[in-house]
């Protein structure tokens, strides 16, 4: 063992209850760093991961970004126009077949259109709101969670009847129907249709299950009066993460607005950051305070060993190497602190995502829980260097010492 | 006796040309003045004078503990004044040996390690050649029994001798020792003399060492070949007192 690694552990090991002192308060900062990340990146993860898996990556839709061109514009180089009212075009999305196959041509991910429409459920004698969905069946399982949300019967249980419907289950709870049920639905121009129950969808967020039904892209056309075309062409990129990429060159082809989700949701994302930040701050205060305690010991240790110190200056002990003993002892307490605050944060991660989280809006959920050797690793590093500044500035004043003036006080 | 006191032509292990040590404050104090001082190879030097006389405070100059407010101090010939600290530091930890009053040692370590401590810091040897070393420089002393056992669990002047084996561990060219039997009982210090006794004879054999030793202990300074006599920081009279 080296002299200076026995004499800091000799001097560690004299003082057990100071050493456990400054090892809780390192490992309390480190503890709490690593359960408040695993918290903080846990749920936000969460988030972004629902909010991924529940939206398209992105969204086409028939609005545009400009005003569409004039018929002038196409004609000249350049035209002042003065007056003229935009040229009226129809709601929706055209061939969208033929932009699905062209997006998917090149896309890594898949493509599928859904056309909104808002309806009427007639059933029993009474109304009740409803937003009809048109979707494929076979494209929207590559493109939404619906397929994996059906409680009673299935998807693809839509081409069973001629006009078929899923209603959410707590739709279907409020106005009665079963499966099986016929209803009737009214559509925006008054267009009637009879639809047979054929399943029932749940996402646990009562707000959409007690409002949503799901028909053929057609049935939903019918409803909303415009056969032919989509509202929304919805795309699920393989990487998340590239969905912006990918929308402005879908919209540069196809010319309608496409907004992936790190668009829409940029407001939530910047929201991220700042808490990310917070985070930081106060993680940062955490383990600054606990390298106070390292602080304290150090420079009581460096006081009590004072004569030691200065009687091996004087047998000729470089400067250095009496710091570097103090520094050692520093960062031993942060080392011992650290093992114990990655036991002690792990602990209460495992904790904290036993929790439960009962919802009148939502089913019932766990705190989720991020485990990242990230956390761990940030924070211990975070730690020994706090420890090995905190153990710098007493270390220091010890090795300036001079000898002589502790000597001439003891002889 | 009649050895020589020292062997002609021969550079001195340590030398000061006008050495004064002034302390600064609100009231200067001077604590040694113009002091001009030689030790050859194999000499055993006693310095003596009343209490405050500045005996201590020539000790720390000598062994590069202190520096000079003027003049120099030559080590084997070398000029100190300009060294750095860490030269100084490295300087002490091979060529110098110090015994202070109070023993020094580190207290939770056993007399072994107190011994290997210099060696480890100087690093030339390995684990267990040190050990043998610290081993055979205890066992010199009458410690052998005693090499595991800490400082608290010895006797001032086992304690004392510990130390001495300290000072010796690198083989330093000189050993300084300021008042070593100053703590000690009787049987203690005749001990502690009779073994820089052996240390002075056995140094003048080869002519490679010098000894040391500030006291106002009469019979220890009787037992060194020169006597320096330090009064008000001033060498009294020229070392008329060799025998
Ligand atoms: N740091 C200091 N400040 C002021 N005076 C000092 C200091 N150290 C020693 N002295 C004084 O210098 C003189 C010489 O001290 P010292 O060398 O210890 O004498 P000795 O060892 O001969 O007893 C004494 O009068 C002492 O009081
Ligand atoms: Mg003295």
């Amino acid at each position: 063992m080296s002299l200076v690694l026995s004499i800091a552990t000799t001097h560690i090991r004299a003082r057990l209850r100071q050493t456990l002192v400054g090892l809780l308060g390192v490992a309390t900062g480190v503890g709490f760093s690593v359960m408040m990340a695993a918290l903080m990146e846990g749920s936000q993860r969460d988030f972004v991961a629902q909010l991924v898996d529940a939206m398209p990556h992105i969204s086409v839709t028939d609005q545009r970004r400009e005003p569409p061109p004039q018929p002038a514009e196409d004609a000249f180089d350049a035209v002042e126009i003065h007056g003229l009212t935009t040229p009226v075009i129809r709601p929706g999305i055209k061939n969208p077949y033929a932009i699905i196959a062209s997006i998917e041509s090149w896309l890594p991910g898949a493509v599928a259109p859904s056309v909104q429409s808002k309806a009427v459920l007639r059933f029993a004698g009474r109304d009740t709101a409803a937003s009809v969905i048109g979707i494929d069946p076979r494209r929207e399982p590559n493109v939404s969670k619906l397929a994996t949300q059906i409680v009673t019967g299935s998807l693809t249980d839509l081409y069973k009847s001629s006009n078929a419907i899923i209603l959410g289950s707590g739709l279907a709870q409020r106005i009665g129907a079963r499966v099986g049920n016929s209803v009737t639905v009214v559509g925006g121009n008054g267009r009637t249709i009879s639809a047979t129950v054929v399943a029932l969808s749940r996402t646990g967020i009562n707000q959409l299950d007690e409002s949503q039904a799901h028909t053929l892209i057609k049935t939903a056309q019918i409803l909303a009066g415009q056969t032919g075309l989509v509202n929304e062409i919805r795309v699920r990129t393989r990487d998340a993460m590239s969905a912006r990429e990918i929308a402005q060159r879908i919209e540069a082809e196809t010319r309608y607005k496409s907004v992936s989700w790190l668009e829409a949701n940029e407001d939530l994302l910047a929201a991220f950051q700042i808490r990310n930040f917070i985070m930081f701050a106060v993680v940062g205060a955490i383990l600054l305070v606990a390298s106070f305690g390292t602080y304290n010991i150090i420079s009581t240790i460096t006081h009590e060993k004072t004569r030691d110190i200065a009687i091996m200056k004087s047998l000729g002990m470089q400067a250095r190497t009496v710091r570097r003993i103090f520094v050692l002892e520093a960062l031993m307490i942060g080392v011992m602190g650290v093992l114990a605050g990655w036991a002690l944060g792990y602990a209460m991660s495992l904790g904290m995502g036993q929790v439960e989280f009962k919802s009148p809006f939502m089913d019932a959920t766990r705190l989720p829980i991020l485990y990242s050797p990230m956390h761990y690793l940030l924070a211990g590093g975070v730690a020994l260097a706090a420890s090995a500044i905190a153990g710098f500035f007493p270390a220091r004043k010890a090795a300036s010492l001079q000898p002589v003036d502790i000597i001439r006080g003891a002889s | 006796m009649s050895l020589p006191a020292a062997a002609p032509l021969v550079r001195p292990l340590i030398e000061t040309r006008g050495v004064t040590r002034v302390i600064g404050g609100d009231i200067p104090t001077t604590l040694v003045a113009g002091i001009d001082f030689a030790v050859q190879p194999g000499e055993f030097v006693a310095v003596t004078g009343p209490s405050g006389s500045g005996k201590s405070s020539l000790l720390y100059l000598l062994g590069l503990l202190d520096k000079p407010t003027t003049g120099e101090v030559y080590v084997n010939g070398k000029a100190t004044s300009e060294l750095s600290e860490d030269a100084r530091a490295a300087l002490r930890l091979s060529s110098l040996g110090f015994v202070f009053q109070f023993h020094f040692l580190l207290p939770e370590f056993s007399a072994m390690d107190n011994v290997m401590l210099p060696m480890r810091a100087l690093g030339k040897l390995g684990d267990k050649e040190m050990k043998a070393r610290a081993l055979d420089i205890l066992a010199s002393l009458g410690l052998a029994d005693h090499a595991r056992k800490r400082p608290d669990q010895m006797s001032g002047g086992q304690r004392q001798r510990v130390a001495i084996a300290r000072a010796l561990a690198n083989d330093p060219l000189v050993i300084l020792a300021d008042e070593p039997t100053g703590n000690l009982d009787t049987v203690s210090s005749g001990q502690v003399l009779s073994i820089m006794r052996n240390l002075a004879d056995s140094s003048r054999v080869d002519y490679a060492k010098a000894i040391i030793i500030v006291t106002h202990d009469l019979d220890l300074a009787a037992k060194a070949d020169r006597r320096v006599h330090i009064v008000d920081g001033r060498i009294a009279a020229p070392a008329l007192q060799n025998d």
